[in-house]
């Protein structure tokens, strides 16, 4: 579904951010993509949708590599919610700013209005729709921030760090529409916890290039391997929890 | 000085997103009304003073229907004050020219067009903030565009709304780092501010970078849509036509000075 | 003003469209609430115990280019207007004209841009900086000056007006160029591809010429629209001078402000230092002075009571419409409220 063969990519001052990067996701997997700071996580996702076109090597969607000719089906098909929701939410209300995504893909109006509804009832923040964004609480912007993704109706759904600067409740609630969600998702983080109830595989970064990549448990068990990444084995998997 | 505006900020749009009679009337006729009264106020002479008065009902009329708390208003229009007295405060010492008498007392030109000049400024700077705190800045923007103002200059408008509280709550806490550091002693230095101030236009300068981003993520290429245009209704136009009625009424016939001498006609 | 503004900022918007990168967009909104911050802000200047603060044409001309610029402070000054009426809505056009046009315009491509050049940093940064930010500074308060004499709002006459605002504003023009200055090096330091390459490539000679004839153009501009002023007056202004200084002579008081303010008006006079105010009455009448008292709208000796009584009643009639509709309105929209709770979001 995603794929992305020996992607290197340098930033225009020379540094390499990223360095022969190659995985292949399926359809409907959810796919953790977890690394230290530094390690090129943003860098892979900005890629994702084609918003960096690599220095070398290629990422395809539906086995239709990026360019700027397919880069507008690309951004139909993979939709991305950035850390900062506050860079995400820009226009007046929150049923604006869900909107602009199927304005923006010549939608007609009353097809507009039945995916911002849509959206807005996935994610369980219809109450908001006319709150303007600088009213919102942390979780409140997230989930609007992720509803307006939803109402495009992406296949693949890119999240990086998700559940940063939530209070606990709110996690909870994001944990669980993560987990309902059918999409391809494909999420960035530092939240190992989150990982172990939402990815079922984990790619690791580390320098800019996939240190490992298999099933959740498996990597996330490594202790060793955790370790020598800059990370470590989350508390979920070394103590039984009864739920 | 900053917290302060900030919360003025906060009260406008708060106020611009209530729900009364007149924020239900569509903003370009409420637009163009206000515009009128602005015209019609500054249009007099600048030694009247008493015919300048029944103008003053429809900032009061707005505020009431709009259920705008009218201290609100009166406190801005103080706060803002100084800006025409200084523009005025001369008159009376260089205008010393007699003009009418008030009993034993005469009265100079200076201290009429003084009035005038403060009467004139509250009339047309209550009934601005009354219109934008009973139609908010995001309808009016809407309204001002479909009567002309450029689509680019809305744009910009929106969105320096938009991120004004962001950009001014990380001022803050940035200000409130340095205050930390220096026992809180009010102003900066001016290296301290030009560090301050750098490092917030380069905060500012990525989070634009990152709208960008987000803004193309979701199919963003250069044009701006809107979908639903409002209508116009009788009410509105009733409005409308009432009031500018009014303000011509009120321009042309001198109503005071007829109901003073009315009543004090038979006096003296 | 308010027609130039508006003219400008149309012709801006179209330029901005045509040449825009898409990623100027939200970088303007973005600077705007940034400068909108930045004016929030005050540091201490040194030995006068008073604060200030960066007006921030110059940086954003710096940044976007002169016609991005000009929108983005049009917008910072519209919001500002609308939020907080500091100036009132009044002054918008020309505060637009005078905080926009001079800073965008003239100051930046025709002063900083060829004294800067290239430059990263350096000594060229904060010369040029200074002079724009002074230049801009002197135009704008010189254009408020003449702006506001010419509508005939204020007493202040002409002279004194510009020797009141141009030493003030020469202050705050050095403080502004100081602190672009300032600004812009960290930037530079900090991050300098944030900057972009703006300068067109030449060398000294032409950079200096361009400065001249820039500085040509605004000393013709601003001497024609003088004389242009002196020289409108029709000859009933003379006799209203008559008639004015007359009065005045009269009117004097041992009144130390006033006979100082005369004082001003002679020792600055080699424009004639009659006040603009009785340009009105010039403009509209030409009646010989026997018949003056019937020019003025109001000086019969009735009418001032009659003004005052019927002002008064007005005014409280106007608050008793206001406080009834107040009740009223509350009152149908209590109805409304309790009739409509189960739609009620």
């Amino acid at each position: 579904m995603i794929e992305a063969r020996n992607l290197s990519f340098a930033y225009p001052d020379g540094t390499d951010a990223l360095r022969s990067v190659s995985f292949c996701i399926r359809q409907g997997e959810s796919v953790g993509i977890i690394g230290c700071n530094g390690a090129g996580k943003s860098t892979l996702l900005l890629h994702l949708n084609g918003y960096l076109t690599p220095t070398c090597g290629e990422m395809r969607v539906a086995d239709i590599p990026i360019t700027r000719q397919t880069v507008a089906m690309a951004r139909r098909a993979v939709g991305l919610v950035f850390q900062d929701s506050d860079d995400q939410l820009f226009m007046a209300t929150v049923s604006e700013d869900v909107a602009f995504g199927p304005i923006n893909l010549g939608l007609t109006d009353d097809e507009i209005e039945r995916r911002v509804k849509a959206a807005l009832d996935r994610v369980g923040v219809a109450h908001l729709c006319d709150r303007p964004p600088h009213k919102l609480s942390g979780g409140e912007k997230r989930s609007v921030a992720i509803a307006t993704v939803l109402a495009m109706e992406p296949d693949i759904l890119v999240m990086d760090e998700p559940s940063s600067n939530l209070d606990p409740r709110a996690r909870r609630r994001l944990i669980e529409l993560l987990r309902s969600f059918e999409h391809t998702r494909i999420i960035a983080t530092h939240d190992l916890e989150m990982v172990v109830e939402v990815c079922s595989r984990v790619i690791v970064l580390n320098g800019g290039t996939v240190a490992a990549d298999g099933p959740t448990r498996e990597i996330l068990n490594d202790e060793m391997l955790m370790l020598a990444h800059g990370l470590e084995r989350p508390h979920i998997l070394r103590h039984f929890h009864p739920h | 000085m900053k917290f302060g505006h900030y919360i003025e900020v906060g009260k406008m749009d708060e106020l611009g997103r209530m729900d009364s009679p007149m924020h239900r009337l569509d903003s370009r006729v409420k637009t163009l009304t206000t515009i009128a009264f602005i015209v019609t106020v500054m249009s007099f002479s600048r030694y009247e003073v008493a015919a300048l008065t029944p103008f003053f009902i429809y900032p009061l009329s707005l505020m009431a229907i709009g259920r705008i708390p009218p201290g609100y208003i009166v406190r801005k229009l103080l706060i803002a004050s100084p800006f025409a007295l200084a523009v005025g405060i001369v008159n009376p010492l260089l205008d010393q020219r007699v003009m009418g008498s008030l009993g034993a007392h005469g009265i100079s030109g200076g201290w009429l067009s003084f009035a005038s000049i403060v009467i004139r400024f509250s009339l047309t700077v209550s009934a601005a903030l009354t219109l934008v705190a009973c139609t908010g800045i995001h309808r009016l923007c809407a309204g001002l565009e479909k009567m002309g103002l450029p689509r680019v200059f809305v744009v910009q408008l929106c969105l320096l709304y938009r991120y004004l509280f962001v950009i001014v709550d990380e001022g803050l806490r940035m200000r409130r780092g340095v205050e930390i550091r220096t026992m809180g002693r009010r102003n900066l230095g001016f290296s301290t501010y030009v560090s301050l101030i750098g490092h917030l236009l380069l905060r500012a300068m990525d989070r634009a970078q990152r709208v960008y981003q987000a803004m193309v993520s979701r199919g963003f290429a250069g044009h701006f849509h809107v979908i639903r245009p409002t209508v116009i209704r009788w009410k509105d136009v009733a409005f409308m036509v009432g009031w500018v009625l009014f303000f011509a009424v009120a321009r042309v016939w001198d109503i005071p000075t007829a109901i003073g001498n009315f009543l004090v006609g038979g006096v003296v | 003003m308010w027609v130039a503004s508006t003219g400008l900022l149309a012709w801006c918007a179209r330029k901005v469209r045509q040449t825009l990168d898409d990623k100027l967009v939200p970088m303007m909104g973005v600077l705007g609430a940034f400068i909108f911050a930045a004016q929030m802000i005050n540091f201490s200047i040194p030995g006068t115990g008073s604060s200030g603060h960066l007006g921030g044409g110059m940086i954003l001309a710096i940044l976007l280019g002169p016609q991005a610029a000009f929108l983005v402070i049009a917008s910072v000054l519209t919001v500002q207007a609308l939020l907080f009426a500091d100036g009132g809505l009044l002054a918008l056009g020309c505060n637009i004209f005078n905080l926009g046009v001079f800073p965008a315009f003239i100051a930046y491509p025709l002063i900083y841009t060829p004294i800067v050049g290239h430059a990263q940093g350096g000594g060229r940064l904060w010369v040029g900086a200074m002079v724009a930010g002074i230049v801009g500074l002197q135009m704008g308060a010189f254009s408020v000056v003449l702006e506001t004499t010419m509508s005939g709002i204020s007493d202040l006459p002409f002279k004194t007006f510009v020797w009141l605002m141009q030493p003030i504003h020469l202050a705050i023009g050095v403080v502004e160029g100081l602190a672009t200055a300032a600004v812009v090096s960290l930037v530079l330091r900090v991050r300098p591809e944030a900057l972009p390459d703006r300068q067109t490539t030449g060398h000294h000679a032409v950079g200096y010429r361009r400065v001249v004839t820039g500085m040509l153009i605004a000393a013709v501009a601003v001497g024609c629209g003088l004389s242009w002023l002196a020289s409108t007056r029709p000859d009933g202004l003379e006799w209203s001078i008559g008639k004015v200084s007359g009065k005045e002579e009269l009117a004097i008081p041992a009144d130390g402000i006033h006979e100082s303010l005369a004082k001003i008006q002679q020792k600055t006079a080699f424009l004639p230092d009659y006040g603009f105010k009785p340009m009105e009455s010039a403009v509209t009448t030409t009646q010989p002075s026997q018949k003056e008292p019937d020019q003025w709208p109001v000086v019969s000796a009735g009418t001032p009571v009659a003004g005052l009584v019927g002002g008064l009643l007005t005014l409280l009639l106007a608050g008793l419409i206001g406080f009834g509709l107040k009740h009223r309105v509350g009152a149908s929209y209590r109805r409304d409220q309790t009739g409509t709770d189960g739609e009620h979001s």
